[in-house]
């Protein structure tokens, strides 16, 4: 089930080879959905799941797909997946998919999803693409956490939206940044990350 | 048969693609009824939020709305009801950019516990990436809101999409409509700056300016005929609007 080379597809994403940290994808919506806490951990939850999808069907089919259509198909199942999954949503858990709605959108622009799809289905059998899917997800996942948990800390002084910063702090004349709202800071936030993540790994270092 | 040939490409393709459109409008045609009833029930949630009210669960929602709305009005520009059928306001189809003299006003008339009458208009207008709307519950005087809620399409979390927080709804409850007898409204205003009509204000929403501009239209748009059905309920008093009407008058001059 989990040879050596299924480990490292599943565990290689969260940090060596981050997409986000390292291959630099997905820092479109890793600035839009990141101001607060949950619905950064929503949209990550919709990206493992679309990607680790995605990622089975094209692995199946990728023997008979066309080179020259690869990407076509590619774009269909995943936009094919994400219309499915916010239909079923509409009809089953109303509030979810109203917390979705633009996350969903943004899924499929996501270059995590067609780069992963291209990168690694189209050569490997459906269950370490699986892996690789929920693996990728994850690694997602993980920074937007990160980077939500500073901007909605300084930025609101909340976490998960319930208050953290005491009023007490406020009344001695402490402020929300409210720069930490906007994008910009997301931007920085990334960055900082990447740095202290490459200060860490030695072998990701360029010269 | 050779993977790169046209003929291989082209078929490939239509069968794909009616393969996956048909599996969509499956799917689609089978989830619609459920899904056009938990549209149905929202709005309903939408209203009872405006008028504070919870619904005990998700199953009781259609029951809760039809014991606290009593009755559904149809009412006209000069404040005269014009239909009062079930369910009639209800099901008016909120549209933007509707000729003023083809509109329908539709006014949910409202019962709460302790015998108060509320009366909620019901509101639609544009954010920065989509629609967004609303409704203001409005107390029996026809001047003071009660409550207020509002609910977008797509517009950034974080950032316009806390119009649909508690926080920035609880900012309307208690403001008047009417200043001294005079309608105005209400207006969202970048903290710090003062209303040039005089009209009380809302503090806009920091990072989400154009979503905030865009409740105050749709606050000024959607409300503004509403203003002889609500003189009639009473709003603007009338007592003291003669001698201090010169006073608003001067708060138009005043800068922003």
């Amino acid at each position: 089930m989990l040879s050596k080379k299924n480990k490292e597809a599943l565990f290689n994403p969260l940090s060596k080879d981050n997409p986000v940290l390292v291959q630099i994808l997905g820092i479109c919506s890793a600035l839009a959905v990141t101001a607060s806490l949950e619905p950064a951990i929503v949209m990550g939850i919709s990206v493992i799941c679309v990607l680790a999808f995605s990622n089975v069907i094209i692995s199946f089919l990728r023997k008979t797909i066309p080179t020259n259509i690869r990407i076509i198909v590619q774009l269909v199942v995943v936009a094919a997946l994400v219309i499915i999954v916010q239909q079923v949503l509409i009809a089953y858990n109303y509030d979810v998919s109203k917390q979705l709605s633009v996350f969903i959108g943004l899924i499929i622009t996501n270059c995590i999803l067609m780069g992963r799809l291209e990168a690694f289905a189209m050569h490997n059998r459906p269950w370490p693409s699986f892996l690789d899917g929920i693996g990728n997800g994850l690694g997602y996942t993980i920074v937007l956490v990160i980077v939500a948990f500073f901007r909605e800390l300084l930025g609101s002084g909340k976490l998960f939206g319930y208050q953290v910063v005491p009023q007490w702090c406020y009344d001695h004349g402490y402020e929300n940044n409210g720069l930490m709202i906007l994008a910009p800071m997301a931007l920085i936030t990334v960055g900082c990350i990447i740095w202290v993540h490459r200060a860490h790994n030695k072998e990701l270092q360029e010269d | 048969m050779n993977k790169n040939s046209n003929t291989y490409q082209i078929l490939y393709a239509a069968v794909m693609v009616l393969l996956v459109g048909t599996v969509l409008a499956l799917i689609y045609m089978a989830l619609k009824p459920k899904q056009n009833e938990n549209i149905a029930n929202d709005t309903r949630k939408q209203i009872l939020s405006a008028l504070h009210i919870a619904a005990p669960d998700d199953s009781k929602v259609k029951e809760t709305y039809e014991k606290y709305i009593i009755q559904d009005l149809l009412v006209d520009r000069e404040g005269n009801i014009v239909d009062s059928a079930k369910n009639v306001a209800f099901d008016v189809k909120m549209k933007k950019n509707v000729k003023l003299a083809e509109r329908q006003l539709p006014v949910m008339k409202c019962k709460m516990d302790d015998g108060s009458i509320k009366y909620v208009l019901p509101m639609y207008g544009a954010g920065l990436w989509g629609p967004i709307w609303g409704y203001v519950a409005v107390n029996e005087d026809g001047n003071t809101i009660y409550g207020a809620n509002f609910s977008h399409e797509g517009e950034t979390p974080g950032l316009g999409a806390r119009i649909a927080d508690k926080d920035f709804q609880d900012e309307f409850v208690d403001k008047h409509l009417f200043q001294e007898g005079v309608y105005k409204g209400v207006v969202v205003l970048k903290k710090g700056l003062k209303s040039v009509t005089g009209a009380e204000q809302i503090d806009a929403l920091t990072g989400a300016t154009i979503t905030s501009l865009g409740v105050s239209a749709m606050l000024e748009d959607c409300l503004t005929p509403y203003e002889a059905f609500l003189k009639k309920l009473g709003g603007g008093g009338g007592t003291q609007c003669t001698a201090d009407a010169d006073k608003s008058e001067t708060n138009d001059n005043q800068p922003e």
